[in-house]
């Protein structure tokens, strides 16, 4: 699939259009290519650790279930293994030895240096020098595990302007790199082919569900920045149209929720841009939602109504981040955080959550806050 | 036939004072570029020119009042082609923008982000690469408004040491599979790659240098422009 309603396309420049087109062949290629699943599957269950396990809070919202999918508890401690393994296998395929990436909160780039070590591929990751103070321990990480963290100094110093910097990187060396996009961004086929590699949370969660509660949930909540956690999350419970699918992103940082119709990074969706169509700046405690815009498929979710996009302020998210940790032994990376916190004033009962990662690298952020609150 | 010259300026209160000195030092075209925030096609240079416009208030109605005063400035016989990205586009609407260019002196425009094969019913002047196939263009000559640009380096805007190995290789497949004017940029920026670039394509286009240049005012763009006019012809 090329594109989500009116959403989605490939709004970049000539040098990149072949490129796409060979990483779409490749990628269909994969998929009609039992070897692939089969390769994937196994590193999945002896690399990555999934399947990852289903959690019943009993403390966190009483009254309510609120199961939880815990992709926290992959390798790198966040569901964006998920996608370096499979873009990982697919740029092999391409005979692509060097990678680039981008990445906000560090977990996209430190999956994206722990599959380059795993495969002997050489990395480099372009980071916002405001993302490499607030998560230096994934900076720290990932030179470890062999990649080259370059800094991005200008502009926002975040998310958007080292997914630009990326994107040149890979204008420039397209021949030998592949590009591995984070999140379900970008040009296409990117959007739907981050989607895919990520279905296997929504996968998973349905079976794993049914099996602990006899029932489908009533609605399923997932944080989203440019969404991939979530919109692999929902593509397990998009045909159960009884199912809820709810979407939490930053306040400060709500692409659907405030956003308008723009072209971002390779991509029509929605943004958060001014009426001139410049970008504007996103603001969240959480580097991985400060992002202003979304991929294509979830503000195609929004306008046919399939799923629903609320918000959580950054307090709201520290609280549920606070008392995830204290009622559940449970320490939540702030980006799941945020649905969590929508989670549970939702007025259902019985609830999927998305714990997408683990909070480890938050906790200088947030002891921060916590001690001038 | 002599071989045209393209200088790309960056739209700023100053910008039709510049264009004027550009033309008069030999420009046959000007480019000019209506800022974005995110520019993926754009190096370091017209990047940050793109985000000093944009701290000056460059949105697009003043880029569009910049473009009909260099209209007046330059007169009537030099094509002034707006350049920029579709958000622009999809912000002030697709037909509504393309209108606004034209009535205010824009001849056909450059979109970067919009490749050959996307939104054929926009005329604009369409960019082919190295890395680009045959098929490719073909298409982008098919549906270009006026000449084609050859792009001449796998990578983004900006001077390079020297002109781009892969041009050559690029004129010979496009001259074979399109039969329009081609002209040649991206990191042409001195009077030897003018030279150079221009035996080889019918016209050459400099934006990064020409931009850091306008920063010293229009008598040395002109002079500028004359060092690769001279060298052209």
């Amino acid at each position: 699939m090329r594109d989500f309603g009116d959403y989605g396309g490939r709004y970049v420049p000539e040098t990149l259009i072949p490129a796409l087109d060979e990483l779409d062949r490749a990628w269909q290629e994969a998929l009609a290519d039992d070897a692939f699943h089969a390769e994937l599957h196994h590193l999945a269950t002896t690399y990555v650790g999934r399947p990852s396990p289903l959690t019943l809070s009993e403390r966190f919202a009483p009254g309510k279930k609120i199961y939880l999918k815990r992709e926290d508890l992959n390798h790198t401690g966040a569901h964006k293994i998920n996608n370096a393994v499979g873009q990982a296998v697919l740029a092999q395929r391409l005979g692509k030895r060097r990678i680039v990436a981008e990445t906000g909160a560090g977990q996209h780039g430190v999956a994206t240096a722990t599959v380059c070590a795993r495969f002997g591929l050489e990395c480099v990751v372009y980071m916002g020098v405001e993302d490499m103070r607030r998560q230096k321990p994934n900076v720290e990480r990932m030179r470890l595990l062999g990649a080259e963290v370059r800094g991005v100094d200008f502009g926002t110093q975040t998310l958007k302007e080292a997914t630009s910097e990326a994107i040149r990187d890979w204008i420039t060396n397209v021949e030998t790199t592949h590009y591995l996009i984070g999140s379900c961004v970008g040009p296409a086929p990117y959007p739907e082919l981050v989607a895919e590699l990520q279905s296997v949370i929504g996968r998973e969660s349905r079976e794993q569900f049914l099996a602990a509660a006899d029932a489908l949930p009533e609605a399923v909540v997932a944080c989203v920045g440019g969404g991939s956690n979530a919109i692999g999350m929902f593509r397990g419970f998009v045909d159960d149209v009884a199912v809820r699918l709810v979407g939490v992103e930053a306040a400060g940082a709500a692409s659907l929720g405030s956003g308008r119709i723009g072209v971002l990074h390779g991509a029509r969706s929605s943004i958060l841009a001014d009426d001139d169509g410049q970008v504007a700046d996103a603001h969240s405690i959480s580097a991985g939602l400060d992002y202003p815009g979304v991929g294509p498929e979830h503000a195609f979710l929004r306008d046919t109504g399939r799923a629903e996009y609320r918000t959580a302020t950054d307090e709201e998210a520290l609280q549920a981040f606070a008392d995830l940790a204290r009622t559940e032994g449970i320490i939540p990376a702030l980006e799941p955080a945020h649905a969590l916190a929508r989670a549970r004033d939702l007025d259902a009962d019985l609830i999927l959550v998305a714990l997408s990662g683990r909070g480890d690298k938050d906790l200088a952020e947030v002891l921060d806050r916590l001690k001038t609150a | 036939m002599r071989k045209k010259l393209v200088i790309y300026l960056m739209a700023e209160p100053e910008t039709p004072d510049l264009a004027r000195a550009a033309v008069d030092g030999g420009a046959d075209i000007i480019e000019l570029g209506f800022p974005f925030s995110d520019p993926l096609a754009d190096g370091p240079v017209i990047r940050r020119a793109g985000e000093r416009a944009l701290a000056r208030g460059m949105r697009t109605a003043q880029c569009l009042d910049v473009l009909a005063r260099t209209r007046e400035l330059v007169g009537d016989d030099i094509p002034l082609i707006p350049m920029t990205y579709a958000s622009l586009f999809e912000a002030y609407g697709w037909d509504r923008l393309t209108e606004a260019m034209h009535a205010n002196g824009g001849t056909s425009m450059i979109v970067v982000d919009v490749p050959a094969g996307e939104r054929a019913d926009l005329r604009r002047v369409q960019l082919i690469a190295p890395t680009s196939t045959d098929e490719r263009i073909a298409l982008a000559g098919e549906q270009t408004d006026g000449w084609l640009y050859l792009v001449t380096v796998t990578g983004t805007t900006g001077a390079r040491d020297d002109v781009s190995p892969e041009l050559a290789g690029l004129v010979e497949r496009a001259r074979r599979l399109v039969n329009r004017p081609l002209y040649a940029g991206f990191g042409i920026s001195t009077p030897d790659h003018a030279r150079a670039a221009g035996s080889l394509a019918d016209g050459i286009a400099v934006g990064s240098r020409a931009v850091l240049v306008a920063e010293s005012g229009p008598a040395a763009l002109r002079d500028y422009v004359a060092s690769l006019r001279a060298a052209l012809d």
